[in-house]
């Protein structure tokens, strides 16, 4: 079965080139750009692996992370956040939130696409 | 105090310093021992002759004997050597360098000052990197375009399958990111640059630039002593006069100014010149009797006479002047005016010992004190102080606070009934103070016990 994925990130190009790297890697992906209702969406996608986005408009990506991991029926869901900023502050913060990975940008394709397999649940 | 009162202190401190016995510098100044005796307890004057040949024995200008060196010049020396440079310094000599060497003293204290008004440039530059919003949007904004970039050439110049649609898209995204890119990266150099055009006086904290506004027209300013003829002043005079003054420096500084200047006429318009000279030549510098003669709060006399031009008037009962500190409710300083043997600290907060904090306690009280700050000679000053509230009284809350006192230096035989005070703790050598906020640099000072 084709795994899905939910990309939460607001700049579009953004969205096209890694979109477009995982769908040529069999990925089913979906995005979405606004933080404010981004942990409804993880709850009505029900994706594989979520990347999420620090800087989001409308809500932070670490609230958006707090909610997701709040949520029982989200339970396990593996998360990689982006970020602009690689302070060890930021990596901090992402790690107390609960985020499975945290990659800084600018980063390369080929890190994401190792990044999403390796958190890809085994079925 | 007149100083030269103090010049038999000096010249037996000196004495002591060269390790010179009482008599051996009477028999070589061809005087009793008993007259230098009573010379060295300012109980004779000296001058003339006999001072030069004291001072040529003593290895110092006369003008060192007669004038000694500044209390406040002594406090920066101190300040300097407790730093993690001074660990070296001779601290139980610092009287006889800043006397000896008054124009290199200078230079070092200086030099301490500018110290540290460089190292909380470094911290405000510091601090810009981490919390300028507009410089971390700057950055956001082109390391996401610098992904998008990498992201789409890579798809491009990797291997594997592509479609000519997704090619012309890729191209088409390259070429718009790299030129929001160009954009956002000339934004960020010109914002850069005209941070680094005001980074010069930004840097500075705003309370020092005005301090220093102040300290050059010697707190006095006769542009808003003009205007007091009339009960009513124009607020634009105060504003373009610290506008002038404030040329070139922060906006906080200017609005800093502003705020100091238009108290400063109002005062002056309310307690004109020639009725504060009229009044003190009645009741003497006592600021409390001065506020029943004219019939205005006491801390507004003590501003006034704390900006009296040393020059327009004659005091022949506070030769020396007044010093003026003014603290908000939080215990912070908000203006001071140090006096030469009354110095006041540049940063942070003054001796909790003031009788300026005790007055927080007793608002509306007004207190006299005699303060001793240590050193030797020993130099007296009466301080008053009171607080009073800021702003009309109002039924929904409890009234602010502002604490003010007026110091001014009196003559050496009150010393002994004088309350032991410092400038700060750093460089006080006083033991046993129950107001100790932390640890001195100092040498233990027998002469300076509690």
């Amino acid at each position: 079965m084709t795994k899905r994925l939910l990309l939460i990130e607001d700049e579009p190009n953004i969205i096209e080139a890694i979109g477009f790297i995982l769908a040529r890697d069999g990925w089913h992906v979906k995005s979405h750009t606004s933080g404010k209702d981004a942990a409804e969406v993880a709850r009505r996608e029900r994706p594989d692996v979520v990347i999420l986005d620090v800087m989001l408009p409308g809500k932070s990506g670490y609230d958006i992370l707090r909610e997701i991991r709040a949520d029982d029926s989200l339970a396990g869901l593996p998360v990689l956040m982006l970020t602009a900023r690689g302070q060890s502050k930021d990596r901090e913060l992402a790690e107390q939130a609960g985020a499975n990975r945290f990659m800084t940008k600018p980063f390369s394709n080929s890190e994401v696409l190792d990044a999403v397999r390796a958190l890809a649940p085994a079925s | 105090m007149a100083r030269d009162t103090l010049t038999g202190s000096r010249i037996r401190e000196r004495r002591i310093i060269l390790g010179l016995k009482q008599a051996e510098l009477a028999k070589r100044a061809d005087i009793s021992p008993s007259y230098l005796n009573l010379i060295e307890h300012n109980r004779r004057r000296i001058g003339g002759r006999l001072l030069v040949d004291i001072a040529r024995i003593l290895e110092v200008e006369p003008s060192v004997l007669t004038e000694g060196a500044e209390a406040a010049l002594i406090g920066a020396l101190r300040e300097a050597a407790s730093g993690p440079l001074g660990a070296a310094a001779e601290q139980d000599r610092v009287d006889e360098f800043a006397g000896r060497f008054p124009g290199w003293a200078a230079l070092l204290a200086r030099s301490q000052r500018r110290i540290q008004s460089l190292e909380r440039a470094v911290d405000t530059l510091s601090d810009r990197v981490t919390h300028d919003p507009q410089l971390a949007a700057s950055l956001h904004e082109m390391l996401s375009r610098v992904t998008a970039i990498r992201s789409a050439a890579s798809i491009l110049a990797e291997p594997g399958d592509i479609s000519p649609e997704w090619q012309g898209r890729f191209h088409r995204n390259i070429y718009e990111d790299s030129g929001q890119l160009a954009e956002t990266s000339r934004a960020l150099v010109a914002y850069l640059e005209a941070a680094d055009d005001k980074s010069g006086s930004e840097a500075t904290a705003p309370e020092e630039e005005v301090d220093a506004i102040l300290e050059e027209a010697q707190y006095v300013f006769p542009a808003l002593e003009a205007g007091s003829a009339s009960a009513e002043i124009d607020p634009a005079v105060p504003e373009m006069l610290a506008e002038s003054l404030a040329q070139g420096r922060s906006e906080a500084a200017k609005a800093l100014l502003t705020a100091q200047l238009s108290r400063y006429a109002t005062d002056a318009a309310a307690l004109p010149l020639a009725a504060l000279t009229e009044a003190l030549a009645r009741c003497g510098p006592d600021p409390v009797a001065l506020a029943a003669e004219t019939g205005h709060g006491v801390a507004r006399v003590m501003r006034r006479l704390a900006m009296l031009d040393p020059d327009a008037v004659d005091r022949p009962e506070a030769p020396a002047g007044f010093g003026l500190a003014i603290c908000d409710a939080s215990g912070v300083l908000t203006f001071r005016k140090s006096l030469p043997d009354f110095p006041m600290p540049r940063f942070g907060a003054g001796c909790p010992l003031w009788p300026l904090y005790a007055a927080l306690n007793r608002p509306g009280e007004p207190i006299s004190v005699l303060v001793l700050h240590p050193g030797q000679p020993p130099r007296p000053h009466r301080a008053f102080a009171i607080a009073e509230p800021l702003g009309p009284p109002r039924l929904d809350r409890a009234p602010l606070y502002e604490a003010t006192m007026l110091v001014t230096p009196v003559a050496e035989d009150h010393a002994e009934r004088a309350l032991p005070v410092g400038v700060n703790c750093r460089i006080c050598p006083r033991r046993n103070c129950d107001g100790r906020r932390e640890p001195s640099i100092l040498g233990r000072d027998p002469r300076e016990e509690f």
